[in-house]
């Protein structure tokens, strides 16, 4: 009961076990129904486990949406308008992510002003530049993207419902889950978030680590920027803008503290399946989809208290 | 009498036209507890920072194993094998004993992209270290330090700055939050690190606790040494009347009468 995953994993059990009851005979627990909760986990999950690792160092990224969109509108102006191959626009995509990243990184540890609010403008400014540009360039804000065979099956393979976006969810799940569950830098990841002076004052290079996890949303982001764009053939500045909130919900709910310093990646990847169930779950039993939005908002704040009482049990005994 | 581990003469501390200490002088000793008395203001804490290198001395010299040496930052003193545990000692409550015993310096094994923390070690020899220096009821490597009690957490931070090779100990007021068995506990861990060949410098109000250990005793008066003396030449009274500003302690508890 004491592990920051403990309260999402009881969630997610209850929350299935209850569309699979409500649902009996729809297909909801079917390979395919199965593939259909992953499909709708799997991109959010790629952006949530570094936007978690972030929160668990103490700082927020809310530009994550924009750069979703930035990258597919890259793919899409280069395929395109310049009729350039898909690959080096994946990697300039890639690029672009992970600069907007390291900008925000620079950003907050110099200014030293709250992530929060320092993300959230440049959510606005990347929003805004990429469809100002786009807008210079060829007169749109969406667009069509070209893309190779390889890059297709890369990013946008199927195999019956399943997409080749649950194997990067799960690439990027283990990764995260190595880096801080395993590593000497996951080890810093947690002191930063914890107890920034004692960090520092061990020898832990807290403005690094938080840098280098801005980059890593960023290049997350873009990421799944590439595989919707490739996905759904386009590109729009406008792609991820629900990832801004959805994110940070679903790793809270997945455990870890906002005040940072305690959560896992499997708490984290719990929290976002549990967002695919419900989200897949409720179009099963025929309601309407509004209610997705009050399920998230209660469990958010049960989530809230939940992990606040976990955080004390945690403190408590041994 | 075996070379000073550090010393300082007539070390000047001014910030702007405050000044905090006035030609200290004073030497700390390998394998010797030296304990830092005085009053609030009185420059204390100033003192430390200079030992172990937050402050550059306005003026005067300071020695370290026999050298003039000037520390450009805590980092350098921290390398040289100056440890300073702060009253809060600098833990992260929701991580792992062994966790943050090594924070910042973490044993790996097996290969990049593949390495990993060898918890297995850092707990064992966390736990170990700690027993070393008479903590036995922290059994598990994996327990959260948020767990465990102040004066536990002061021996984490002391047993960890040991383990890493510091020379010289800094303990700002360990003792002053902590019940009578947790200082007690503290203290006996403060002698431990001393037949270990530390030199220790014991920063505290408490006179019981200093005279508890103490070889040597500097006291200080508005940031100037008051009085500077060994184990034995003074008694508790007179302790207790330097640490007080060298008035007389009856007399004050003579004024605390006619209050009530
Ligand atoms: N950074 C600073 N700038 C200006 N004045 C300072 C600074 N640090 C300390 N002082 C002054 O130096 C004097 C000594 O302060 P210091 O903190 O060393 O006292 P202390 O003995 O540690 O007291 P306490 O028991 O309350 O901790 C005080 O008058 C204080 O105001
Ligand atoms: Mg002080």
């Amino acid at each position: 009961m004491k592990r920051p995953e403990a309260g999402a994993f009881a969630a997610f059990l209850i929350t299935y076990l209850f569309f699979a009851l409500a649902t009996p005979g729809t297909g909801f627990v079917s390979v395919n129904g199965t593939a259909g909760w992953l499909n709708l986990a799997a991109e959010l999950g790629i952006v949530a486990i570094p936007v978690g690792l972030l929160m668990i160092s103490g700082e927020f990224d809310l530009s994550i949406g924009s750069t979703v969109g930035a990258a597919s509108m890259i793919l899409a102006l280069g395929t395109n308008q310049y009729d350039l191959p898909i690959w080096p626009m994946v990697f300039l995509a890639l690029a672009a992510g992970g600069l907007i990243g390291l900008a925000n990184g620079l950003a907050v540890v110099k200014t030293k002003l709250p992530s929060f609010i320092v993300t959230l403008a440049t959510n606005f400014i990347v929003i805004g530049a990429t469809m100002g540009v786009s807008r210079l360039i060829a007169n749109v804000t969406s667009s069509s993207i070209v893309a190779s065979d390889s890059a297709k099956f890369v990013f946008a393979a199927r195999w019956g419902q399943a997409n080749i976006s649950i194997l990067w969810w799960l690439l990027v799940a283990y990764i995260g889950y190595r880096v801080l569950s395993r590593s000497v830098f996951g080890n810093w990841i947690y002191a930063t978030g914890g107890n920034l002076d004692a960090a520092r004052g061990a020898g832990v290079p807290v403005q690094r680590v938080k840098i280098s996890l801005f980059i890593a949303t960023g290049l997350a982001a873009a990421l799944v920027g590439i595989l919707q764009g490739v996905q759904w053939n386009s590109g729009n500045a406008t792609y991820g803008m629900g990832f801004v909130f959805q994110a940070p919900i679903v790793v809270v709910i997945g455990g870890v503290l906002l005040t940072g310093g305690y959560g896992s990646v499997t708490g984290i990847v719990l929290g976002t399946a549990l967002f695919g169930v419900i989200s897949s779950g409720i179009f099963y039993t025929g309601w309407n989809t509004d209610w997705i939005q009050l399920f998230l908002g209660l469990l958010l704040a049960a989530a809230v208290l939940a992990n606040n009482y976990v955080r004390r049990l945690a403190l408590s005994s041994k | 009498m075996s070379q000073p581990l550090m010393e300082l003469r007539d070390v000047d501390k001014f910030f702007g036209s405050t000044k905090a200490l006035k030609q200290v002088s004073m030497q700390v000793e390998p394998g010797k507890i030296l304990c830092l008395l005085g009053d609030n203001g009185a420059g204390k804490s100033t003192l430390i920072k200079v030992l172990s290198g937050y402050h550059q001395p306005t003026s005067g010299t300071l020695l370290f194993e026999g050298k003039t040496t000037r520390f450009a930052t805590p980092r350098e003193a921290r390398q040289r094998g100056i440890a300073t545990v702060h009253q809060d000692v600098g833990s992260i409550p929701l991580m792992s004993v062994g966790r943050n015993f090594f924070l910042g310096a973490e044993p790996v094994k097996g290969r990049w992209p593949f390495q990993s923390i060898d918890t297995r070690l850092a707990n064992e020899v966390a736990v170990d270290q700690m027993q070393k220096f008479g903590l036995t009821r922290v059994t598990s490597g994996e327990q959260l330090v948020g767990t465990m009690s102040g004066g536990e957490r002061q021996v984490l931070a002391i047993g960890r700055a040991m383990y890493f090779g510091a020379k010289m100990l800094i303990l700002d007021e360990p003792t002053s939050a902590l019940g009578v068995k947790e200082a007690a506990m503290v203290l006996k861990m403060m002698r431990i690190a001393r037949q270990n060949g530390a030199g220790i410098v014991f920063i505290t109000h408490n006179a019981r606790h200093a005279m508890s250990v103490g070889d040597t005793f500097v006291v200080l008066i508005q940031g100037e040494v008051a009085a500077s003396f060994n184990r034995g030449e003074k008694s508790r009274e007179e302790v207790l009347n330097l640490m007080a500003g060298g008035e007389d302690m009856s007399e004050l508890e003579e004024d605390l009468e006619q209050i009530d």
